[in-house]
């Protein structure tokens, strides 16, 4: 029973977070970028996370770096995914030399981290949310491509995929009628886990001050700001890293808990990675 | 083994030099001309003209990678970098002796506190150490290095003086360099060791399902025997690859690490280079690390082999 509390409390956790994300479009407790008299103050009422070194309402910037954060998340993966499905596909539907490209081009692109594909990517690009996306996205292809792959190769000898084939139906519509429904599962578990470490690369790099850049806050980059005055208030560090990290708990026991449901041969194994 | 040995190898020498094209190739499409960079906007045509043919950009693409990395092979020779005018290499090496063994530490501290934990928790479903181990393993995964990193600084550098809150003495004296790289690998190895807990659980839960340790027990071999010699044999083989795998997780990380901790190591070093768009240095700490981590991966996969003949005959 653990992982249906695992589930549960993962979804509670994402509910609560893209809820205060959500509600933050129609209302926030102040303009997250104007600047304030009242200078690193500790939590209080008017300010639930206090404010930071510039006097702006942490509560607020949490809410609006959310948006960016959670935005390139997605972007990223649904980039990654798409990508990734067609390379997996391809290579697992037609096998031969398509198999061979599209497996070397997986294995040698698992080589570079997140980190380094996005150093490389901000030299070409420039720094901003653009490069970063890309070079995420770009980095969670092999690992679509390696589990559609994987299950085109079981899929495309089922009886099913004959008898459409007896039919008349072309490949394409195999692919896309038959065989990626079929895949829904193990994607959905993927999409989870890219999720939450497209979160973390994003951090990172907005840390590292190659994503979003300021005045506009996303989690990493508010950790970026608040490290640099962290003796004289940490509340100011605390909040967007919370956040940051309830999000990536809440996105994993999802994936978790989804794994367990859908395929109880794994249970308890997951293929966890970190950029 | 041969067969797998020269197999493994060749796979490793492609995976390589595709590496090192990758990296040309996704360098050559910068826009903005490096020589022009150099020389500054004020300089005559024929300074620019002397650069671009030092910088050796008036050749076609392949005789420039062909160059580049006959450099690299034969000389160890990266170019120069144009934003600190000294050779790569040296660059390269100076950062290395402290990131690696960053690396390192911070990997022997993630296999001393993710290892015993799983394989105890493995031992005793379902027991209160058992449910503490999965939870704080999950909470440590979700915990983003450095954020961490921030948090222990905050508390152990700043409130209690107990740390240096970042830089790095050199050296010249073992033990104060050590003592300087404590923080920052214990930030990048606790969500490691969660990891490392996680799977060591998960590993020795599947081996001691097996029916080999029902008939050990069931013949009567002490439980202490079961466990040590006939479940950690076995369970030990995934394990290491997952550890050996690690370390190139740890090298990545520590490229955020190191700029929190002001750490002069390679990830400190790509940084600034990205920056400064210095194209020699960034393609060399690119070539570095990639080809680290595709090295790593050949060992891991060497190892793997070693230890299963099963991978062999595959």
């Amino acid at each position: 029973m653990r992982h249906h509390i695992g589930l549960a409390v993962g979804g509670g956790l994402l509910a609560v977070v893209v809820g205060l994300v959500l509600v933050g479009y129609v209302w926030l407790p102040a303009d997250p970028l104007t600047f304030g008299e009242e200078r690193l103050s500790p939590p209080s009422l008017s300010h639930p996370m206090g404010t930071d070194w510039f006097g702006r309402d942490v509560f607020s910037r949490v809410l609006v770096g959310g948006r960016m954060s959670l935005a390139i998340a997605l972007a990223a993966s649904a980039l990654g995914g798409t990508l990734g499905i067609l390379v997996g596909g391809l290579a697992g539907y037609y096998g031969g030399l398509w198999d061979e490209l599209g497996m070397r081009m997986a294995d040698f692109l698992i080589a570079f981290p997140a980190l380094l594909l996005a150093l490389l990517l901000a030299t070409v690009l420039g720094p901003g949310p653009v490069g970063i996306t890309i070079a995420i996205g770009v980095y969670n292809v092999p690992y679509f491509a390696r589990i559609v792959r994987g299950a085109m190769l079981t899929l495309r000898e089922q009886e099913y995929v004959l008898a459409a084939r007896a039919l008349g139906a072309g490949d394409g519509r195999i692919l896309l009628r038959h065989l990626l429904p079929n895949l829904a599962s193990p994607l959905l578990v993927q999409a989870t886990v890219s999720l939450s470490t497209a979160l973390l690369s994003e951090a990172a790099l907005s840390y590292l001050g190659l994503g979003v850049q300021p005045p506009y806050p996303s989690w990493g980059r508010m950790l970026k700001e608040a490290q640099s005055y962290f003796a004289l208030s940490p509340w100011p560090a605390v909040f967007p890293g919370l956040f940051l990290a309830l999000t990536v708990l809440g996105l994993n026991l999802v994936g978790d808990g989804l794994r367990d449901l859908l395929d109880p041969s794994l249970r308890g194994l997951s293929a966890w990675r970190r950029p | 083994m041969g067969r797998y040995l020269v197999l493994r190898g060749v796979g490793f020498l492609v995976t390589l030099f595709l590496t090192c094209f990758a990296v040309f190739a996704l360098l050559s499409v910068v826009p903005g001309d490096p020589a022009r960079l150099v020389v500054g906007p004020e300089a005559s045509e024929a300074a620019y003209q002397a650069v671009r043919a030092r910088l050796g950009l008036d050749l076609p693409w392949p005789v420039r990678f062909g160059q580049w990395l006959g450099g690299i092979v034969t000389r160890g020779d990266f170019g120069q970098s144009l934003s600190l005018n000294l050779p790569v290499s040296d660059l390269l090496a100076d950062a290395l002796t402290v990131t690696v063994p960053l690396a390192l530490l911070a990997m022997a501290l993630a296999i001393l506190i993710g290892l015993p934990l799983g394989i105890i928790a493995a031992t005793r479903p379902g027991s209160l150490l058992d449910l503490l181990t999965v939870g704080i393993a999950q909470i440590g995964l979700a915990l983003p290095e450095f954020w961490l990193g921030i948090l222990l600084v905050g508390f152990f550098a700043v409130r209690l003086r107990a740390f240096p809150a970042g830089g790095f003495p050199g050296w010249q004296v073992p033990g104060r360099a050590l003592y300087h790289l404590l923080l920052p690998a214990f930030a990048l190895a606790l969500p490691r060791a969660a990891y490392l807990a996680r799977m060591a659980r998960a590993t020795m839960a599947d081996v001691l399902s097996a029916g080999y340790i029902q008939t050990a027990r069931g013949k009567g071999v002490p439980e202490v025997l079961v466990l040590g010699r006939h479940a950690l044999k076995n369970a030990l083989i995934p394990i290491i690859t997952t550890a050996g795998l690690t370390l190139g997780h740890l090298l990545a990380g520590a490229i955020v690490i190191e700029n929190l901790f002001y750490l002069p190591g390679i990830g400190r070093l790509a940084l600034a280079a990205v920056r400064a768009r210095d194209l020699p240095l960034v393609s060399g700490v690119g070539v570095t690390v990639a080809g680290l981590l595709v090295t790593l991966n050949f060992v891991v996969d060497l190892i793997y082999g070693f230890l299963d003949p099963r991978i062999r005959y595959r």
